[in-house]
């Protein structure tokens, strides 16, 4: 399931309601993102962060696709905010679970490494003094999302 | 069309989405953002380096070859900075 929301999540209540009354999971993984106070050598008083609603959705819902087609998982959830956030708060929320631990760390893994280069959310930054900026894209976020792509000859798993 | 605008495209431009009718030789994604262009210095400036920009039509991700038709909606941004 993805959801993109205004409103904080509670990580607790998210990982209960993904696990309630199942017996067949056997392992849960979960990142959330949050907003530090700092990026490299300046200060950051709070963010805003934008998205593209509908593309937004859909782009989380494809790469949601794809990690349930590449391992074996009985659930994922993406929960994303939008919307003004400070140092603290936190922004984003990917848990998958499986029988075993090895599916749901990949998965886990790949699905914060796509959601960052695919979906469109963009990060603006204040600091202290009313300066604000565009958060530009990483290269190393790129590098961490490509190491995912399927090489010519690979087999599905 | 409808073209949308985000992050420092929305501010450049000083649009977050206009309804468009662009001439029929306008068949691409690059042809319509030189037509863009010439919108006004806003459209110009935020238009101006389009390695930096990417592209959606119809919320897919597309290239500048790519074509674009009247009732498409059409997006403009950077780089995505989400997670």
């Amino acid at each position: 399931m993805i959801r993109v929301q205004r409103s904080d999540f509670d990580p607790g209540a998210e990982i209960s309601a993904l696990t309630q009354g199942r017996h067949d999971v056997g392992a849960l993984t979960v990142f959330v993102g949050l907003v530090r106070d700092m990026a490299g050598e300046q200060r950051i008083s709070s963010m805003e962060l934008e998205h593209y609603p509908g593309m937004t959705e859909k782009m989380l819902e494809r790469i949601e696709a794809e990690a349930r087609e590449r391992w074996a998982l009985n659930d994922t959830l993406i929960v994303h905010r939008y919307g003004p956030l400070a140092p603290g708060e936190r922004i984003v929320l990917v848990a998958c679970t499986s029988t075993h631990r090895a599916a749901s760390f990949e998965a886990c893994e790949f699905l914060i490494d796509w959601l960052k280069t695919k979906a469109p959310f963009w990060k603006k930054e204040h600091g202290p003094d009313g300066d604000a900026h565009w958060v530009e894209a990483r290269g190393s976020d790129d590098a961490a999302a490509a190491r995912w792509n399927r090489k010519p000859g690979d087999a599905a798993e | 069309m409808k073209v949308l605008y985000f992050a420092w495209l929305k501010a450049k431009t000083g649009v977050a989405e206009e309804d468009l009718d662009p001439p029929a030789e306008v068949a691409t994604v690059a042809d319509l953002m030189e037509w863009l262009k010439d919108r006004g210095p806003g459209h110009a400036d935020a238009l101006a380096n389009t390695q930096a920009i990417r592209v959606a039509v119809n919320q897919e991700y597309a290239a500048p070859g790519d074509a674009v038709k009247a009732g498409d909606e059409i997006a403009f941004f950077p780089p995505v900075t989400g997670g």
